[in-house]
């Protein structure tokens, strides 16, 4: 009689754990499988190749190409969504009267609520060589030399993917800094302003140190973001000119939906998972130990 | 009093007093310049992030070759019927579908994960730690890696190229986080009146809807909300497994507008703008509900 009824109760969880298992579970493990075989939709049949398909990555330029444009993506993001981020909250939170601080953190997140297909197409036309408007007021402002066709140059081409992907999120971290500063007891800042300390000595002696679980946390969510990033590359320039701004999830999609390398692309797969899983289990870590602590 | 079971709140956070961390330091010359500058530079990125998106919508006004000629100006006629042919463009029944995909998902999304976070804290389940682990280690896996498999999965249920599809997969991969936001708000609730309601004899499904639901709503609403922004903005899923132009999602369905308009500027601005707003709307009315999922999401 007991053991039905929990039985019963276990059918609450069960269509979440259901799920899960079939869609989120058994594809990676399947990834990891696949990325051991050669294999084409065109043809019936996979050949057990080993390791091969990362050995061929290793030997890949665009491979090589992608990761840093990754890690190029990961340091930006962390600057500016981090970095900025908080420098803003604070400033927001510190100088800025009530109301219309809350009126600038909702305009500053506004992108974020943009799909990046529309913000991404939006952008593609601002960089346009001639007529875009960033070339347009770099001539405005006398430096014309700096004019060119930012997503059309290989030197370029994922800066200004970069860039766009910083406009459209840094409100949304800004938000959650924001919502980490209003934790700060209030006292701290009291004492801080009774010892004499400028805006300038608190922000590094109070808000810094005690907003770093969220920095912290942070950090490692845009770190792992940085290396899925997919959509605004491909709206912006598929991976071009020329594969110069290829990342990871990019190349994957080309490999095997283009390239029908579909072996190879469960290996780029596998890299990507192996390291946001070492991003994840780094959140966990760090959740865990800030849940002893408190 | 069920109010005084509940754990001593540290500190409650003091009621935000009109300028409470702006203690405001006696008026220095020097202080004055400089608050003037820092406002003039927030405002200058507030104008830097909002122009680019009141251009777009603007433009989609203009005339094709006065995009080109006047960028920056006003529309000196404007042409209100780009907006009306972007909309039959197709814009229309993109929108439909990614109307559907994000309706179906959230409800899903929410009712499957509520369940489990009701199931995961207050009921006595077989195995309940390692389901707990198998449910909120899946936080960790994302889902842009695994595209190959997926797709032949997807073949193999005879759901690929279907609104099933993506409505299956934008719940699957939510469901962890979701499970997870429900679950820490549950932990934080006294659960006398559930166990009043069931010696009163209500069922356990009476409660979880009578009580339970109604009690968890400020989270469940923010859940969706959540939801609803990445269900709309999803990319990936939407261009690899939806082939069939007619079921195509938003994001995928501009960005092929894009590609088939060619030069026609104004009439991509103009879908560009009708497919922004409603997450936009969404978002300055829920406000409240938005920022509270991201801050207990991303933990406290």
């Amino acid at each position: 009689m007991k053991r039905r009824r929990r039985f019963g109760h276990a059918l609450y969880a069960a269509p979440a754990l259901a799920l899960i298992a079939l869609f989120v579970y058994y594809p990676i493990v399947e990834n990891i499988r696949l990325s051991l075989f050669k294999f084409s939709v065109f043809q019936p049949g996979t050949r057990y190749v080993g390791l091969e398909n990362y050995r061929q990555a290793l030997q890949d330029p665009v491979f090589w190409k992608a990761l840093s444009n990754n890690v190029c993506y990961a340091a930006a993001s962390v600057v500016f969504q981090v970095g900025a981020a908080l420098v803003l909250a604070a400033v927001l939170e510190a100088v800025i009267g009530r109301r219309l601080r809350g009126v600038l953190r909702t305009v500053y997140f506004i992108p974020a609520a943009v799909s990046m297909t529309v913000a991404g197409l939006l952008f593609r036309f601002l960089y346009q060589p001639d007529a875009g408007l960033v070339n347009d007021a770099l001539r405005a402002v006398g430096l014309d030399g700096a004019a060119r066709d930012w997503l059309g140059e290989t030197a370029t081409s994922i800066w200004g993917v970069i860039s766009m992907s910083q406009w459209q999120s840094f409100g949304y971290t800004t938000m959650l800094l924001t919502v980490a500063i209003q934790r700060i007891p209030r006292e701290l800042y009291e004492a801080a302003t009774v010892d004499g300390a400028g805006r300038v000595r608190t922000f590094f002696t109070v808000t810094v140190p005690m907003v770093r679980e969220m920095t912290t946390l942070l950090v490692i969510l845009t770190v792992s973001q940085a290396f899925l990033v997919f959509n605004e590359v491909m709206v912006m320039t598929g991976g071009g000119p020329s594969n110069s701004s290829q990342v990871l999830g990019t190349w994957l999609y080309a490999s095997a939906f283009t390239g029908d390398d579909m072996g190879y692309a469960a290996a780029i797969g596998t890299v990507m998972f192996l390291l946001t899983f070492a991003a994840g289990i780094l959140q966990l870590i760090h959740s865990r130990r800030k849940a002893v602590a408190v | 009093m069920t109010l005084t079971l509940r754990k001593p709140a540290p500190t409650p956070p003091a009621p935000a007093s009109a300028g409470a961390p702006a203690r405001r330091a006696p008026a220095r010359p020097g202080t004055v310049l400089l608050r003037v500058l820092t406002y003039c530079a927030l405002a200058a990125l507030a104008v830097a992030v909002i122009y680019p998106l009141c251009w777009m919508a603007l433009s989609g006004l203009k005339a094709n070759a006065e995009i080109f000629s006047s960028p920056w100006d006003l529309p000196a006629h404007p042409r209100w019927g780009t907006y009306a042919d972007a909309w039959n463009q197709g814009v229309l029944g993109y929108l439909l579908n990614s109307v559907l995909v994000t309706a179906a998902s959230v409800v899903a999304v929410v009712l499957i994960s509520a369940w489990a976070a009701y199931g995961l804290t207050r009921l006595d389940i077989p195995c309940s730690q390692p389901a707990l682990l198998l449910v909120l280690g899946a936080m960790m896996l994302s889902p842009t890696v695994a595209l190959v498999p997926l797709s032949q999965l997807l073949q193999a249920l005879h759901i690929f190229n279907t609104y099933w599809a993506l409505i299956v997969l934008y719940t699957a991969f939510k469901v962890p986080f979701t499970t997870f936001l429900i679950r820490a708000y549950l932990l934080g609730q006294p659960v006398e009146v559930e166990e009043a309601a069931r010696i009163d004899g209500a069922s356990r499904r009476q409660v979880f809807w009578r009580i339970v639901v109604p009690m968890a709503r400020p989270i469940l609403a923010s859940a969706a909300v959540l939801q609803a922004l990445f269900a709309w903005n999803e990319y990936a899923f939407a261009l690899v497994f939806i082939t069939d132009d007619r079921l195509k999602t938003l994001p995928v369905g501009l960005a092929d507008l894009a590609g088939r308009l060619n030069s026609d500027w104004p009439m991509l601005f103009a879908g560009l703008t009708i497919a922004a707003l409603p997450m936009i709307v969404v978002f300055l009315v829920a406000q409240r509900h938005f920022v509270r999922g991201l801050s207990e999401g991303i933990g406290k």
